[in-house]
């Protein structure tokens, strides 16, 4: 963890404004933002804990918690919603058991949702990492989990 | 390249392998392609080509979205300027066969609705016929990761000619009498803006892309930036020149992956030829690019939330009584634009002003991009001149509403936009128009709503997106927003008064006048155009405690209609509530109410139309 | 602060305005909210204190100003004075909108004496909206605390977390404000008395910031005057001698 946090803040030239791209790496490096990463970071760059939790906090992108294996991503832009995208994440919400925001007991998926993916013509749509379904029924679920199941 | 004559040259080899004749496949590898299985469609080919060593009789493009998005994954196909839709990877080896010989695999042409027919060319096919693609048709000619291909097709011949042959006030009075406003929605003209930017005191300025678009709903800007990332480039540096600015940003949409890898692999590509850095062209003018993510914020669309985002601060707007050309970024004079305002500018450059003027309308000069999307039959990206009728875009070039539906609303604008009914389908889209209506142009959202879509329940969706977006700095948006949504959500849940009603507008007039930023004081749109257009259906919720469209789900019912239902058991098996009883063949299902979860899958399954919603 | 050459110019120009029918002079760069309090206009504000930086926030400071043929309501802590605006305080479309900005307060805020208070002289006695919609806020998110904090203090050991209307001041992973020093300039500078602060039996608290520190009590006259941790900050920032603060300010 050492070198990562060190790394991406050179990447960046040390630069304050650049604050979102850096916390943005970090959470690709670890999955979410660690409390140990931003506290270093907070220290190596002298920004305030402070403003780095309300960062944290203020931007959706961000987990300040541990987040699964497998990112489960609901749209819920408008072009999804009018073709019923809350339907599907009502049904993902049962089929997880868990409600969105949350991760699955055995560490697997996280269920989140996001406004609009850019792909608004196939809504609604979902997307377990990166590969993206279309058109999604509340029929489709359970074989796209399945999918992802191990 | 150190000058205009390096460039020329290059594009003048370029295009000469280009025009060589040989047949071409362009396919689709866009974000809304992807969903279709674009991508292993396009490896597909290229393991083809490469297994059968055709690198040299054919050229093979992956490319950006062609608009049509709903039939992806789609090709165009020279010679013969084919459509080809909906295609397998079990498609690729015909289609490189017949492509080599000259010719056509009818059944992945586009079929006309009226005529059963097919129909061979692009230009043919009605979702394209109607459009004006002067921004957007170069996505199907380039592969948007490849400088080369931009500058064939005489990419960055605008910048070269601005440089060399144009003062910084000569750009903008060109601009200025383009009429070209500003594509990100509020229509605000772009000449005026650089010219005040220009004019700005202060040595350091700063050009911004703003390519954040919030419009859940709306990936117009997606389509340009990840299809053809160097026109919003080549708009930029023209820009800069013309303000006098030396660093440019791009802010783009952290949920737009594609976007944000091309444009980085445009600005790399730019730097390596010349294009960006030091003495562009031998022009003596220096600029350099950043690229910044967003973090997952609606209001960083926002010109001054997008600007703190920048400086590393959380996206709160502030007032902007000092002008963002003036006091923008770290307090110097700024110019943020939209991303199709960028694009269009290296056209009016290499095309003139009066090649501008002659598309679209007096007032709202040039063409939109806007995402059709939702109940129509053909969604995609669609680009038309300004001032076209709603009902073209959505009955023509959209080819009406699916399943036979009825048309209900169609929206602009996104969240700071509106729902406009059936009896404007004949109003010109344009920015004062669709500002007249209540609603606004937005970055380029359409969503089109049919009679299954409730218009208090699109209303409530809005204002829940804008209460989780709002950045709860000023209290009318963050108090207000809160207590709207709360009313709506009441609404729809059959606790309605009928004091709301005025209780919403109070708020809305309120929100207009007193909001801290453009977020907030839009914020009413959706609710005041559908009380406006759609009151009925808010008294039908309020007084008879019944959503009409039957979709708000404390309102209705399901239940089976016995006549229909041959007892096939679909329903049952899917049912998650384990709601529906099977009463064996050719018996009705029986469905207890006190179990169902009003989830409607039984009634997105039934194919014998048995499910009811009441 | 620096300034351009032409900033200093615009400085030091003055404008003439109209404040409700009077006319005034005042020096351009100034905002409206302080032209009107330098010459006993009163204009209610709730987010707004003279030594830190306008904000914006709660748009009590609402006034009308007419520029040309238009009309239109800016915040007077933000907006510049300029030459020939016109300005009106308490217009019809003015009141109006301080009132529902009150009542919206009122509803968050139903048990605050200060917002009850000053809603009562706006004739809103109890919220429009239906009780179930009540809350018991005290904090209005005005952000001065913060600002405090961060402007005069330097410290920023609190922030204004999440966004929209989860939004407000917390510390960090809503822990104890590890940097706080105790200074309690957020007690003092909090409009509605959101933040309680309290001195006991030697110790100090800041509950709001999951803060207590230790006072220090003078060598001479034996009172706790000041947190211990806030001496050593100001002590090390001005490189002061180690007994400096040994002795309190009314002993010196
Ligand atoms: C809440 C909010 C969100 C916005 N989102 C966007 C956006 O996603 N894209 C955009 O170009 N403009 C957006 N705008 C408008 C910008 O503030 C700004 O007017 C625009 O980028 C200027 O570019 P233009 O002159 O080319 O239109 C938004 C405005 C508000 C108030
Ligand atoms: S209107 Fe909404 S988004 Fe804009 S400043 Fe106010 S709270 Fe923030
Ligand atoms: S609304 Fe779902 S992808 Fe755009
Ligand atoms: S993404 Fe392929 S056509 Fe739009
Ligand atoms: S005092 Fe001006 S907005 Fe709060």
């Amino acid at each position: 963890m050492k070198d990562s946090i060190s790394i991406i803040i050179k990447k960046y030239g040390n630069d304050k404004s650049q604050l979102v791209s850096i916390l943005q790496d970090i959470q690709i490096e670890y999955n979410y933002l660690p409390r140990s990463a931003l506290d270093k970071l907070s220290k190596k760059m002298g920004i305030p804990q402070s403003h780095i939790y309300s960062m944290a906090t203020f931007f959706r992108a961000f987990s300040l918690k541990e987040r699964g294996k497998h990112i489960v991503n609901v749209c819920l832009g408008t072009a999804c919603h009018v073709r019923g995208g809350e339907l599907i994440l009502d049904s993902l919400e049962r089929q997880l058991d868990i409600k969105r925001g949350n991760t699955t007991k055995d560490g697997n998926f996280t269920l989140e949702t996001v406004n609009c993916m850019g792909c608004c013509a196939t809504g609604p749509v979902v997307k377990i990492d990166e590969e993206y379904f279309g058109h999604m029924t509340n029929d489709k679920v359970e074989p796209m989990i399945k999918k992802y199941g191990e | 390249m150190k000058s205009p004559q390096d460039l020329e040259k290059l594009q003048q080899t370029l295009s000469k392998k280009l025009d060589a004749g040989k047949p071409r496949i362009s396919i689709c590898n866009g974000t809304a392609c992807r969903p279709y299985g674009s991508n292993p469609v396009a490896e597909a080919f290229k393991a083809e080509i490469e297994k059968r060593d055709l690198g040299n009789q054919l050229e093979f493009k992956v490319t950006g979205c062609h608009g049509f998005c709903e039939r992806g994954p789609v090709a165009i196909v020279e010679p013969g300027n084919l459509f080809y839709q909906k295609i397998k990877v079990e498609d690729v080896p015909e289609i490189v066969e017949k492509t080599l010989k000259g010719e056509t695999v009818s059944r992945l042409l586009f079929k006309a609705a009226e005529t059963g027919k097919e129909v061979a060319g692009q230009n043919e096919v009605p979702f394209y016929r109607n459009q004006t693609r002067i921004v957007l048709g170069n996505n199907v000619r380039i592969d948007p990761t490849s400088i080369e291909d931009y500058i064939a097709i005489g990419g960055y011949s605008a910048l070269s000619k601005a440089l060399h042959t144009m003062q910084p006030d000569q750009i903008i009075d060109v601009i200025k009498q383009s009429g070209l406003r500003g594509r990100g929605g509020g229509g605000f003209p772009t000449g005026l803006k650089w010219e005040t930017c220009r004019k700005a005191h202060g040595d350091i300025k700063y050009v911004i892309v703003n390519a954040d678009e919030g419009d859940p709903g709306a990936y117009a800007n997606e389509g340009l930036l990840s299809g053809n990332p160097h026109s919003v480039l080549e708009g930029l540096i023209i820009g800069a020149f013309a303000i006098g600015a030396h660093q440019g940003y791009v802010y783009v949409r952290n949920e737009y992956p594609l976007a944000l890898k091309n444009i980085n692999i445009a600005m790399q590509q730019a730097e390596k030829l010349g294009l960006l850095g030091k003495d562009i062209l031998g022009s003596g003018f220096d600029f350099s690019v950043r690229i910044n993510r967003g973090g997952g914020a609606f209001v960083c669309g926002e010109s001054t939330a997008l600007m703190a985002s920048l400086e590393g601060k959380t996206g709160e707007p502030r007032a902007k009584y000092i002008h963002t050309v003036e006091k923008g970024l770290w307090d110097r004079p700024s110019d943020l634009n939209n991303v199709e305002t960028w694009a269009n500018i290296p056209l009016i450059i290499s095309k003139g002003p009066e090649w501008f003027n002659s598309i679209g309308s007096k007032g709202n000069t040039g063409t939109k991009i806007f995402s059709l999307t939702g109940k129509v039959n053909n969604t995609g990206l669609v680009e038309v001149p300004m001032g076209i009728k709603l009902r073209d875009i959505i009955f023509d070039i959209g080819g009406g509403i699916r399943g036979n539906k009825k048309f209900k609303a169609v929206q602009t604008g996104g969240p700071s936009g509106g729902c406009l009914p059936e009896k404007l389908l004949d109003l010109a889209v344009d920015f004062d128009e669709l500002t007249k209506a209540g609603s606004m142009m937005g970055s380029g959202g359409m969503i089109v709503m049919d009679e299954d879509n409730c218009m208090v329940d699109v209303a409530r969706y809005f204002l829940t997106f804008l209460e989780e977006e709002s950045c709860g700095k000023c209290v009318p948006c963050r108090e207000g927003v809160k207590r709207m949504k709360q009313i709506l959500t009441d609404i729809t849940e059959g606790k309605g008064r009928e004091s709301d009603l005025d209780l919403l507008k109070e708020l809305s007039a309120h929100l207009k006048d007193s909001a801290l930023c453009a977020l907030g004081s839009s914020a009413p749109n959706p609710v005041l155009t559908t009380i406006k257009y759609f009151l009925d259906e808010y008294e039908a919720h309020i007084k008879q405690k019944k959503c009409p469209a039957g979709v708000c789900k404390s309102l209705i019912k399901f239940s089976i209609i016995d006549e229909k239902c041959p007892g096939c058991g679909m329903c049952v098996k899917i049912c998650p509530a384990h709601a529906i009883t099977d009463m064996g063949k050719k018996k009705p299902v029986i469905l207890d109410q006190s179990k169902c979860i009003k989830c409607r899958t039984c009634y997105d399954v039934c194919r014998m139309g048995a499910v009811k919603i009441e | 602060m620096m300034f351009a050459g032409w900033e200093l110019l615009r400085l030091s120009e003055s404008v003439t305005l109209t404040i409700n029918g009077q006319k005034y002079s005042a020096e351009k760069g100034k905002t409206i909210l302080q032209v009107a309090v330098d010459n006993g206009i009163k204009i209610p504000t709730l987010c707004q204190h003279e030594e830190i930086e306008p904000y914006g926030a709660c748009r009590l400071c609402i006034v009308e100003i007419t520029k040309g043929t238009r009309n239109r309501i800016v915040t007077s802590c933000l907006y510049p004075v300029e030459e020939g605006l016109i300005v009106q305080t308490d217009s019809p479309a003015v009141v109006r909108n301080r009132k529902m900005l009150l009542d919206l307060l009122l509803t968050r805020c139903s048990e605050n004496e200060v917002i009850r208070d000053l809603a009562g002289q706006y004739g809103v006695k109890t919220p429009s909206f239906r009780e179930e919609y009540w809350e018991k806020h005290d904090c209005i998110v005005c952000g001065l605390c913060v600002r405090a904090c961060e402007q005069v203090v330097g410290v920023s050991a609190i922030s204004l977390v999440d966004r929209g209307i989860h939004k407000e001041p917390k510390p960090p992973y809503l822990e104890k404000a590890k940097n706080c020093i105790g200074c309690g300039s957020c007690y003092y500078v909090c409009p509605t008395h959101a933040i309680h602060m309290e001195d006991k039996n030697g110790v100090r608290r800041i509950d709001r910031w999951k803060v207590e520190f230790k006072l220090k009590k003078c060598s001479k006259c034996g009172i706790e005057w000041a947190p211990v941790a806030q001496l050593e900050y100001i002590r090390k920032k001005w490189n002061l001698p180690a007994d400096f603060f040994d002795i309190c300010p009314n002993c010196k």
